[in-house]
């Protein structure tokens, strides 16, 4: 194509290369598309002026500036949070969310790099938290000591989740059956175990459909507990579960660009014929990162109860599907899903309270398709050039 | 219970199964060729809520229940329209595409369909015979509609030229190509025709066999219909009986709760319900188990180019 007024050729072509900077840009005019065309949605469906729904988001979810430093202020000084502020609520909520987010997105990383897509993040946190809520209540008694009890929960979710992501993964290795539609159909029969068990079952007060409150050592310690060192804690729920996220986070990168197996996986993702000439196992790998990816949903579903410190029919669903969107969001690096789970769960909180009910997955289903649609527009380059001079062809390798 | 009274019993269960049965079937169906041309759509649960909230809005404004399915129909092919542009025209992944489908339209049908949540629904049209007037009639003309349709898509498919050249798409396209059959045009047109049927399954489920719209509404029919659709070995009539089996395995709990049903009635026990539920869910797994072996015995698979974008000019499929 030739531009008018100029001697210069625009050509369009497919990028050879595929520089770092195309995802950080995709990702964040993503976003910024994906708020755009949320707003015209949300316009659309009458909920109001756009902006002002957003800046309501934000506040939820994180606070305004003067939020912030009248809550510094507090800190330093010692004294409460003064009235009509909210401080670090809003943040402390937000890390309470971004756990599970993170550990969900950490499981569907695992999978994703090696192309296996497990969507089943949300059954496999569920039976993480069935298990750490057994422990919880039924198996340790209520006194034992607050480390023990956690750990013991955690190792619980740990295996449950493992368990459950073991089934798919057996499947897909052994009968080569479609890990997305099992993964999906082990979600729908993870909110039926849990329904049965909280609500109907042999766990529920009667009316209540609640396994009713965990003892106080089976919860994760929150920030209020300390209040008498700091008024400013008062009513700040973040616990540590958050490390629990980051700690993960670490440790996956390091599994996968560090260590030999990490980068069996990735061969494997990105090539499996080559990964099987290379004699890596698939059948064996396809398992052990199955059961990798719902060891760390399950953890999430640990977190999630020792945070809500009761396990009730309506624990909530979807967090594994964030986990998807999350995970393509931070191009599966698990440093990036840190950052991009903490924004997420801004959105959670932030849109918790705001009507209609499904900003949240609306904003979250179209930030992915921007983000796939921006990203593909990246791979192709415009470059300008002047026309060469062509050489007249004179026979050799030119006349074929 | 006398004998007459349990034959009219089963006879209810059994419709039902063919009602409860229909609209996976028309996703099934669409969800097959849209396959068939070598298109993956993990978007159908995404489709089929869109097309349920769509048609029942519809529904509720202009009281047109033939209104109301067309428009299920039209946003289901828009979903799909996407769908195809980012996976056929800029080649992404299928797998990822399909699933921020699926994001999109449970988001969108959540949002716009906030004002029909438990409002009125349509009124069944009688039938005109005496003894069954308690049957719906536009049930019955969906169940039909069902039959034709899956005899004619399997007709289209195996018989005709238009068939021919959808099946050489997904199994060989570069060759196809090189016969003059317009590889990218065929792929829009069935992945289109895919959200289609799939945007009816769910507007003949808010409307006809289980009419109101509540969030959600669908509860993972779509997916249960991306497993069939490998059950049914990309195959209509294999699809059309399995999609009445679950329809039968849908209805299931919500039957055995009749105190009426002599030995296996679950009325005195209601937390068994819970585990029934499960049943369609855990019964996809084991038809893929089941499917897998017969597909491996008989040689028969997924279309060969099955999730492989086409480039003109490229060596591969």
């Amino acid at each position: 194509m030739k531009l008018p007024f100029s001697n210069l050729r625009v050509r369009i072509e497919t990028r050879a290369d595929n520089p770092g900077w195309i995802g950080l840009l995709s990702s964040i005019l993503g976003v910024v598309l994906a708020l755009f065309f949320g707003g015209l949605l949300l316009k659309v469906a009458g909920a109001g002026n756009p902006i002002a729904t957003y800046r309501e988001i934000f506040k939820e979810a994180f606070g305004m500036p003067a939020d912030w430093l009248a809550g510094i202020k507090a800190l330093t000084t010692g004294t409460s949070c003064p009235k009509g502020m909210l401080c670090f609520g809003p943040l402390s909520d937000t890390l309470v969310k971004t756990a599970p987010i993170m550990l969900t997105t950490l499981a569907c990383i695992v999978a994703f790099r090696m192309k296996l897509w497990n969507i089943g993040a949300d059954g496999q946190m569920f039976m993480g938290a069935w298990a750490a809520t057994a422990v919880a209540i039924f198996l340790l008694p209520k006194d034992t000591n607050r480390v023990v009890m956690l750990s013991s929960m955690a190792i619980a979710g740990i295996l449950a989740g493992g368990i459950y992501g073991f089934i798919p993964g057996f499947l897909k290795a052994r009968l080569n059956i479609n890990e997305i539609i099992t993964t999906l159909m082990l979600n729908y029969v993870a909110y039926k175990w849990l329904e049965f068990f909280v609500v109907v079952g042999p766990w529920s007060l009667g009316d209540f459909e609640s396994t009713g409150n965990f003892s106080k050592s089976a919860t994760w310690p929150r920030l209020t507990e300390y209040v008498k060192s700091n008024p400013v804690f008062a009513g700040l729920t973040v616990h540590p579960g958050i490390f629990l996220g980051i700690g993960a986070a670490i440790l996956l990168a390091w599994l996968l660009f560090r260590s030999r197996w990490g980068f069996q996986i990735r061969v494997i993702g990105d090539n499996p014929k080559a990964a099987r000439y290379a004699g890596i196992n698939l059948a064996k790998n396809i398992i052990l990162v199955m059961v990798m990816s719902g060891a760390l949903a399950g953890l999430a579903g640990m977190n999630e109860v020792a945070a809500l410190r009761t396990l009730t029919g309506r624990f909530q669903r979807g967090y594994g599907f964030t986990g998807v969107i999350v995970a393509w969001l931070s191009r599966l690096n698990p440093f990036a899903a840190i950052l991009v789970s903490f924004l997420f769960g801004g959105l959670v909180v932030g849109t918790k309270l705001i009507q209609p009910q499904g900003i949240s997955s609306m904003l979250q289903g179209v930030i992915m398709f921007v983000v796939i649609g921006t990203e593909l527009l990246f791979r192709y380059r415009v470059r300008f050039e002047k026309p060469e001079v062509i050489l007249p062809v004179t026979g050799g390798v030119n006349e074929l | 219970m006398n004998s007459e009274a349990l034959t009219t019993l089963a006879l209810t269960i059994l419709f039902g199964a063919l009602v409860s049965g229909t609209p996976l079937l028309f996703a099934t169906i669409g969800e097959i060729f849209s396959e068939r041309s070598g298109v993956m759509n993990l978007g159908i649960e995404g489709m089929m809520l869109v097309g349920a909230m769509g048609g029942f809005a519809t529904w509720y404004n202009t009281n047109s229940l033939f209104l109301g399915l067309i428009v299920g129909m039209l946003l289901g092919a828009l979903l799909a329209l996407l769908h195809a542009f980012i996976t056929i025209t800029l080649r992404a992944d299928q797998v990822v595409s399909g699933l921020a489908v699926t994001f999109l339209g449970t988001g969108v049908s959540s949002i716009l369909g906030q004002p029909y949540v438990g409002q009125r629904v349509p009124k069944p049209i009688k039938l005109p015979i005496p003894a069954l007037e308690y049957i719906p009639a536009e049930q019955v003309i969906m169940v039909l509609i069902g039959v034709v349709f899956a005899i004619l898509a399997w007709y289209y498919l195996h018989k005709t030229r238009p068939g021919l050249n959808l099946r050489s798409v997904g199994e060989y396209p570069s060759a196809a190509d090189s016969l003059g059959i317009n590889v990218i045009r065929t792929r829009f047109i069935y992945v289109l025709f895919g959200g289609m049927m799939s945007g009816l399954g769910g507007a003949a489920m808010s409307l006809i066999t289980d009419p109101g719209w509540s969030d959600g509404k669908t509860s993972g029919l779509g997916w249960i219909a991306v497993g069939l659709v490998i059950f049914a070995i990309w195959d209509p009539l294999r699809g059309l009986w399995v999609s009445y089996l679950f329809g039968l395995l849908r209805r299931l709990p919500l039957d055995l709760q009749n105190p009426a049903l002599p030995f296996i009635s679950t009325a005195n026990n209601p937390s068994i319900g819970r585990f029934m539920d499960m049943l369609p869910y855990l019964a996809t797994i084991l038809i893929l188990i089941l499917g897998s072996r017969e597909a491996m015995r008989k040689r028969l698979g997924a279309p060969s180019a099955l999730g492989v974008p086409y480039i003109r000019g490229e060596r591969g499929l």
